[in-house]
């Protein structure tokens, strides 16, 4: 199985880009439909349920949206790191430090003008989850200590850290949860209820909110900054090679820094959709897993902006899809979804290239006949 | 008459289009000392190997005591009573002796009674043999020369008759080396056979009975030690091949370029690689290092290239100095003084295989204007240049957008040196340009070379291809054990000469 060895220069794009990836979810869906079906309910009507709850209505669309919009910070944030060759698993506590930075930043400059207020909060965001993947990126570059593991204790760090904050320095001293006081609502980011009402529907409430935006034009930032610069030049060649790029005047040291920093940036963009679109407030475990997903949303979207915002979105409607089937379901948990979750990753991740030489092998030859006829 | 205890016949092993080993015979007696000498690359390790099992041969067969055997993994080979010991050892380093010795070989799943027995035999085996061993001692606190004794124990220990050693003396002090020797003739003395590959004469005249000499994959010639001398062996192992001759006008030499004082290298296992190097390249000229691969060349270019620190000395640059002990210019640096470095291992440093050929044909020069703009990389302008270029260097397949592990490795190396080249250097930096690149090419790229030279580039050029050496270089230095050995004009110079003074013997 192994042996089979295709010549990657013939293999079109859509096939390892495209093809390979949709056959992998699809196993993971398959694999998963058993699970419903074992656990005593209907995996037919279970995808029913996933596609009206996120795309049947159009609250439940926004809330896939919503999800969406943090499936993508994180993803990037993953791939950033990724091309340089550095694996962040520390998205999750870099999305919280940054939820910090938005908050200081809104509550404390509030009195400015609101777009500015805005603009500044994202940049504190971006800022505190930078400076979180920082210090793991220099002591990875310096130090040689692996960033995988410095960037999953700092993830414990990140969560010690907030809770100390919560309970001892900004909690609502009004009551005793560990959350902070709400932001001012004039400072709110617009929600799409706000929206909804110029295009004449009507729903009452949704999380999804201007934040998507900033997604969007993320995604964008990336695929610029990698494949368009010289900075992501400099970072692919120190990830693909580090002696050539030392020889070539790259310096590793710089680029790990400023790939773990934007990574860490990206991360914390989460903070603003969290905070200065929804909850208004700093919550204990607001990142809720988000980090993580994002490294399954990266290795789907085979770590480009055109990849992961399917990926991103996909993650979306088994986020919105999935609640909605526990509860209709009563033998699915929400654990159920956890683990969908893990088949996918273990698709499209461990498993790979578990199908992709007989794919390519199979499409060059059915390509190279076409040729020859 | 003594009957072999080891016989190869018309051993065949190739590489994809290489062919490593071609019909070669050797028969080796046992209770000598065998060496096998030749340069880098002509088939030594690649022939142990397969005695040892670790490649199999295409044809050929292997006796052992007369006896035919076929060997598909060492683990054959040793039970057959073959042992090695490799240039790299396979030792874990945080094991102890004992536990490296006795690896794979417990012979129990909770250690007692055998492990005591085994430590018992090894102490005798460290008896009879001087080796001087404590066997709780752990790999990582000992020496190098200590460790390439801990090899040689287990190997005995698995009960070894015929040794393998390949290029054993590498990585050791003088002092070290002398009690390897020691150790190596008392096992001789106890009945053990000794195969000792190695491209140094020095330790074949010292020690061996008889000795085979390999070129090009080929098996040359066969002597008994006290029939030869260092200086028929050094001809036989470098060869008489017809010269690939290059046009090239009357030397034009210009002002000094690059000079080099006291200078001394380090290499990554803190061993010195470069020692107390002088020398000097002017405009128009090329200057050939010649030298047996792995003496200090491959640090020399690294350091003039501003990728590796000195250790000691300087380097001066159209006389501003640029590297010493306390601080060194970067590549990008020198780049912008006007040196281009075309570096001997282009899949480890000259280019990134992962990256399209477009973008391997900027590399380095990225940030430089056409190429981008206040950090924007303008992909038209490299599209066209890249054509261009290719084109040019007729690079084949002329398409800039594919991935640069798919052209072969000549084409490979002509994207380097076009990229190299293209900036019109004033300081040129080759080393080995030629190396798995076909003869078309080989002319090509010479023909370059000279172009440069002409237009009054100081090119200096690091190769193991002697040919290559003579029929360009306008003088030439050699290196042995990091030193410069001899210095000669390419007036009248045989490869004979060069051979010598590369093995360290004149």
């Amino acid at each position: 199985m192994s042996n089979i060895v295709v010549d990657k220069s013939k293999v079109p794009w859509w096939v390892s880009n495209v093809i390979v990836p949709l056959v992998n979810l699809t196993l993971a869906l398959l694999v998963s439909g058993l699970f419903i079906f074992i656990a005593g309910e209907n995996p037919i009507e279970a995808v029913k349920l996933i596609i009206y709850g996120s795309f049947g209505y159009i609250q439940g669309f926004a809330y896939t949206l919503y999800y969406t919009t943090n499936f993508i910070f994180t993803g990037l944030a993953f791939a950033v790191a990724f091309h340089c060759r550095l694996f962040n698993i520390g998205g999750e506590g870099q999305a919280y430090i940054g939820g910090l930075g938005v908050f200081l930043v809104a509550i404390n400059l509030s009195f400015l003008p609101i777009p500015i207020v805005w603009l500044l909060s994202i940049c504190g965001a971006f800022l505190f989850g930078a400076a979180w993947a920082y210090i793991p990126a220099y002591l990875q570059s310096k130090r040689g200590s692996h960033v995988v593991i410095t960037t999953i204790m700092f993830n414990f760090i990140a969560s010690s850290l907030m809770i100390f904050l919560l309970v001892d320095v900004i909690r609502d001293t009004n009551q005793m949860a560990p959350h902070t006081v709400k932001l001012p609502e004039a400072i709110w980011l617009p929600s799409f209820e706000a929206f909804s009402g110029i295009l004449g529907i009507k729903i009452r409430y949704s999380p999804l909110n201007l934040t998507f935006l900033l997604a969007i034009a993320s995604l964008f930032f990336v695929w610029f900054l990698v494949w368009k610069t010289k900075w992501g030049y400099e970072m692919r060649a120190v990830g693909h090679n580090t002696q050539a790029a030392i020889y070539a005047g790259i310096s590793p040291h710089k680029n790990i820094i400023i790939a773990m920093c934007i990574s860490g940036g990206l991360a914390g963009l989460l903070g603003v959709n969290e905070i200065l679109g929804v909850s208004h407030k700093i919550q204990a475990g607001f990142p809720a897993g988000y980090g993580f997903t994002g490294i399954a949303v990266a290795l789907m979207g085979r770590n480009h902006p055109i990849g992961i915002l399917p990926a991103a979105f996909l993650f979306g409607i088994l986020y919105q899809g999935g609640s909605e089937v526990t509860f209709e379901m009563p033998n699915i948990t929400r654990y159920m979804f956890v683990a969908v979750q893990g088949l996918i990753i273990l698709f499209s991740g461990a498993l790979e290239n578990l199908f992709r030489p007989q794919i390519e092998s199979f499409f060059v030859r059915r390509l190279n006949k076409e040729v020859n006829a | 008459m003594v009957s072999p205890i080891l016989e190869l016949t018309d051993v065949n092993k190739s590489f994809g289009h290489v062919q490593a080993n071609k019909n070669i015979n050797l028969k080796i007696n046992k209770g000598t000392i065998h060496g096998i000498i030749g340069e880098n690359g002509a088939g030594k390790s690649t022939l142990m190997s397969i005695v040892f099992g670790l490649y199999q041969a295409n044809s050929g067969s292997i006796k052992i005591n007369g006896k035919e055997i076929n060997l598909r993994s060492p683990r054959d080979s040793i039970i057959n009573g073959i042992g090695m010991v490799h240039q790299h050892f396979m030792l874990v380093e945080n094991f102890t002796v004992l536990e490296n010795i006795i690896l794979g070989f417990e012979g129990e799943t909770v250690f007692g009674e055998k492990l005591q027995k085994a430590k018992e035999d090894l102490e005798k085996l460290c008896q009879t043999y001087n080796f001087n061993i404590d066997l709780d001692a752990t790999i990582s606190d000992l020496s190098v020369g200590f460790r390439q004794r801990v090899e040689i124990l287990k190997s005995l220990y698995r009960g070894a008759e015929i040794l393998i050693l390949d290029e054993p003396t590498g990585v050791l002090t003088p002092q070290e080396v002398d009690e390897l020797f020691k150790i190596l003739r008392s096992l001789k003395d106890e009945g053990k056979t000794i195969v000792l590959i190695t491209h140094k004469l020095i330790e074949i005249m010292d020690l061996t009975s008889e000795v085979s000499v390999m070129r090009q994959g080929e098996m040359v010639g066969h002597t008994k030690t006290e029939d030869t001398s260092k200086e028929q062996l050094a001809e036989m192992m470098v060869g008489r091949s017809v010269l690939l001759r290059v046009d090239k006008k009357e030397i034009k030499k210009g002002e000094t370029v690059f000079k080099v004082n006291n200078l001394s290298v380090k290499d990554d296992l803190d061993v010195t690689r470069v020692k107390d190097v002088n020398l000097e390249i002017c405009s128009g000229e090329i200057l050939g290092i010649a030298g047996v691969t792995g003496n200090g060349q491959t640090e020399l270019l690294e350091a003039l290239s501003g990728i590796r620190k000195v250790e000691s000395g300087s380097i001066e640059l159209f006389g501003e100095k640029i590297s010493d002990q306390n601080n060194f210019l970067n590549p990008r640096m020198l780049k912008e003084k006007g040196l281009a470095h075309v570096p001997e291992d282009r899949q480890r440093m000259g280019l990134i295989s992962d990256f399209k050929a477009h973008e391997n044909l900027i590399f380095g020069y990225h940030d430089q204007e056409p190429y981008s703009k206040s950090a924007i990389l303008n992909n038209k302008e490299i599209t066209e240049y890249s054509n261009k270029v290719m084109q040019e260097y007729d690079v084949r397949p002329n398409s800039p957008n594919l991935i640069t592990s798919n052209f072969s490795g000549g084409n490979q190396q002509k994207i380097i040196l076009s990229r190299e080249l293209n900036e019109n250097p004033k300081v040129l930096l080759v080393g080995q340009p030629t190396r798995g690149v076909d003869i078309g090419a080989i002319e090509f790229i010479h023909q370059r070379l000279i172009d440069m030279r002409d237009k009054g580039a100081a090119i200096l050029l690091a190769s193991v291809e002697l040919d290559e050496i003579l029929s360009l270089s306008d003088r030439i230095i050699v290196m042995f054990d990091g030193k410069i050995v001899g210095e000669k004009e390419n007036k009248n110079v045989t490869d004979r000469e060069l051979g010598l003074l590369m093995a360290g013997v004149a």
